[in-house]
């Protein structure tokens, strides 16, 4: 997958705090120029990762490389990367123009060059007018591109950021995100990005490290981890709403959703795993018609499209219809999605290729491409 | 008579206000103003009514060489023991908010001298520093050097006093540091550390700065207390030997119950009060306002 030769590169990386492990053997290696993504629930290990790889915290076993230079034990500083720390780690007492020049201060670089890059890069970020003020003056917004500009003038190849907009409220998180990537491409940096939010990963990503109990659960761009979720967990962790998971049980000749022992949806093999499929591949169609029977529970208007529940045998089933739709409670309609938009998981979680499960759409044309083809993933309109 | 609501709520926070204020007044501001005036009277001999001397009390004080003696061991007392205690609390301070093992127990072996009062604290030290038996001479003796006069010989007195002042204030300054230090966010020496910041640079460009409230804080209890703090005299040297460690409260003291020379005091007090006010007003101008305050 990576044509360059790594830039970073972890081996069998763990750490433990006494008895609890909160990163077990990672391995992965990070390409020049890539921007990626640790993503995962609060608490999976991602920060502890982060900071292992700046030295802030001590691996427990394994090794880091840094451009080929073995730096596990190397100080953070030896190590050629810079930060932006969630909380921003601005020092109060210095100006911004002191705060974003105060890594080269401690390089001993030359005034002059300091004073050019100073102001190179408070020009990138939009900060000239505000080099005078101490960071208590500032809004969210100002103090997180300061710490976008402190890490940006220090010229390292290496920058990691550890849910760097968090703090900020949702309007100006969707413009941040889009400048921290705008910056990334033009400065040609390696991002090393960490959030446990998915519309960030999906939106800024080369490439997501899905993360589950400190252990790597899928490393693929963001189409592929939408459109070929590797497990349960990150079926449900991508999207918004998240994928329906149906468990399944064994059919006269197929496997069927429990519950609905009339309409097979896979093979028989797949009986004792589940079926996941996302809300928005789901087509409502009358009573009556091929397709899985279901009952409507309730609507949820979200402006540009509408969540529907509904009640498959006793579970609950989202679908996600565009612009405003509105079905009754207690309508009685059938559920159908194309062969190629429906995942199967066997018992172990596990996504499972190797069964095609069914389609429920005849009539409409199989692209049988479809599945090789990712689409765009759709998470964009529930980020504000 | 019928009242607002807002004249209510007024007297209702005045009714919360008074007995702090009816404290204050009675130990505090009467006893001020009273010393003010006394100052400025020669109490009448044989129940004659005090005579108004205006400014007299003072000429005669500031051509008194003891006075100036004292005031001079006072301005030493100050100069010897305020920066070194600060520096040794912030250093103790720093030390103890690593990550060493068993820190809780020298955190508290350092607070100890604080929780001792004074009089058992120079109690302690009155067996260090005892001639014969001295546990410093003892020292010394041991290693082949003679004994030092610790209290007895002017030279060296005032001196002692202060190396206890010292050891009595630094454990209890430390505290105000290392709470101060555990405020501050570790993300910012983990920022620094990643631009290779020396330790030495990172405290003077951000741990010292940061810390600048609590040392004037600091400095500015070492300063009253060097005014204000003279139990141990009591125990050590009673101002001795030849008033060598004498300082300004106790002289106040020893001029009040031991000569009985109560207008003495009270001119000493007056100039002792104006000597805080001043020093108060400065801190408050001069430097708050290079002061980076959260
Ligand atoms: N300093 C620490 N001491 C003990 N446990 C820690 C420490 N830091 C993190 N952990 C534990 O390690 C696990 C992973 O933490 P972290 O990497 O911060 O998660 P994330 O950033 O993904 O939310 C958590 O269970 C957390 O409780
Ligand atoms: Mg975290």
């Amino acid at each position: 997958m990576l044509d360059a030769a790594p830039l970073i590169r972890f081996s069998q990386v763990s750490k433990c705090w006494g008895s609890t492990t909160a990163v077990r053997s990672l391995d992965f290696s990070i390409a020049p120029g890539q921007f990626v993504i640790l993503l995962g629930p609060s608490g999976c290990g991602k920060s502890t990762t982060l900071r292992m790889l700046a030295g802030l915290e001590a691996v427990s076993g394994g090794e880091i490389h840094i451009q080929g230079q073995d730096v596990t034990h190397q100080p953070p500083g030896a190590r050629g990367l810079s930060m932006v720390f969630q909380s921003y780690a601005l020092f109060p007492h210095l100006s911004v123009a002191d705060n974003i020049v105060f890594g080269l201060r401690s390089r001993k670089v030359p005034k002059a060059e300091q004073r050019e890059r100073l102001a190179k890069v408070a020009e990138m970020v939009d900060l000239t007018a505000y080099l005078d003020r101490k960071p208590a003056k500032l809004s969210g917004g100002q103090r997180q591109r300061v710490a976008l500009a402190r890490a940006v003038i220090s010229e390292h190849p290496i920058c990691l950021m550890d849910e760097p907009l968090s703090n900020l409220d949702a309007r100006l998180r969707a413009d941040m995100r889009r400048d921290i990537k705008a910056l990334q491409a033009r400065l040609g940096m390696t991002v090393i990005y960490v959030t446990h939010d998915q519309v960030e990963a999906m939106s800024m990503g080369d490439r997501v490290i899905l993360m589950q109990h400190g252990e790597i659960v899928q490393d693929a761009p963001p189409g592929e981890l939408y459109n070929q979720p590797a497990t349960t967990f990150a079926a449900s962790f991508i999207g918004s709403p998240a994928m329906n998971l149906l468990p399944l049980t064994e059919g006269l000749e197929a496997a069927v959703i429990e519950g609905v022992p009339e309409t097979p949806v896979a093979p028989l093999a797949a009986a004792t795993g589940q079926l996941g499929v996302r809300p928005e591949d789901i087509e409502l169609r009358g009573a009556g018609e091929p397709g899985v029977p279901a009952t409507v529970i309730s609507d949820e208007y979200l402006g540009a499209d509408t969540i529907i529940h509904l009640a498959v045998g006793r579970h609950s089933v989202k679908a996600r219809l565009a612009g405003r739709q509105s079905m009754a409670p207690n309508t009685a309609c059938t559920l159908a999605w194309r062969a190629q938009a429906a995942h199967l998981f066997g018992s172990d979680g596990k996504r499972r290729d190797d069964l095609a499960p069914c389609n429920l759409m005849p009539d409409v044309p199989d692209d049988a491409d479809a599945r090789v083809v990712p689409r765009l993933p759709n998470v964009g309109s529930f980020a504000i | 008579m019928m009242l607002s609501a807002h004249h209510k709520l007024q007297l209702y926070g005045a009714l919360l206000l008074l007995p702090a204020a009816l404290l204050l007044t009675t130990f505090a501001y009467i006893p001020t103003v009273t010393t003010l005036i006394s100052s400025l009277f020669l109490p009448g001999f044989r129940g004659a009514p005090a005579e108004f001397v205006g400014l007299e009390n003072y000429q005669v004080l500031f051509i008194d060489p003891t006075f100036w003696k004292v005031a001079r061991n006072n301005l030493l007392y100050a100069l010897g023991t305020i920066p070194t205690s600060i520096a040794l609390a912030l250093g103790m301070a720093l030390f103890v908010n690593a990550r060493l093992p068993g820190r809780g127990l020298v955190r508290m072996a350092y607070f100890t001298p604080t929780i001792l009062p004074m009089i058992a604290a120079a109690n302690i030290w009155m067996f260090f520093y005892a001639p014969q038996i001295g546990l410093f001479n003892k020292l010394l003796g041991a290693l082949g050097f003679s004994g030092v006069n610790w209290l007895g010989d002017p030279a060296v007195a005032l001196g002692s006093v202060m190396a206890m002042s010292v050891w009595k204030e630094a454990g209890f300054f430390m505290i105000f540091y290392l709470a101060a230090l555990q405020g501050m966010p570790p993300e910012l020496k983990e920022a620094s550390d990643l631009e290779g910041t020396s330790r030495w640079s990172f405290f003077w460009r951000v741990t010292f700065p940061l810390l600048m409230p609590t040392t004037l804080f600091v400095l500015i209890n070492a300063l009253i207390n060097a005014v204000r703090v003279v139990d141990h005299l009591f125990i050590l040297t009673k101002g001795g030997p030849n008033n060598a460690t004498n300082l300004l409260l106790y002289y106040v003291y020893e001029n009040s119950f031991a000569f009985f020379d109560r207008t003495t005091a009270a001119t000493i007090t007056v100039v002792i009060l104006l000597t805080l006010a001043i020093i108060a007003t400065l801190k408050f101008t001069l430097l708050d306002r290079r002061t980076h305050y959260q």
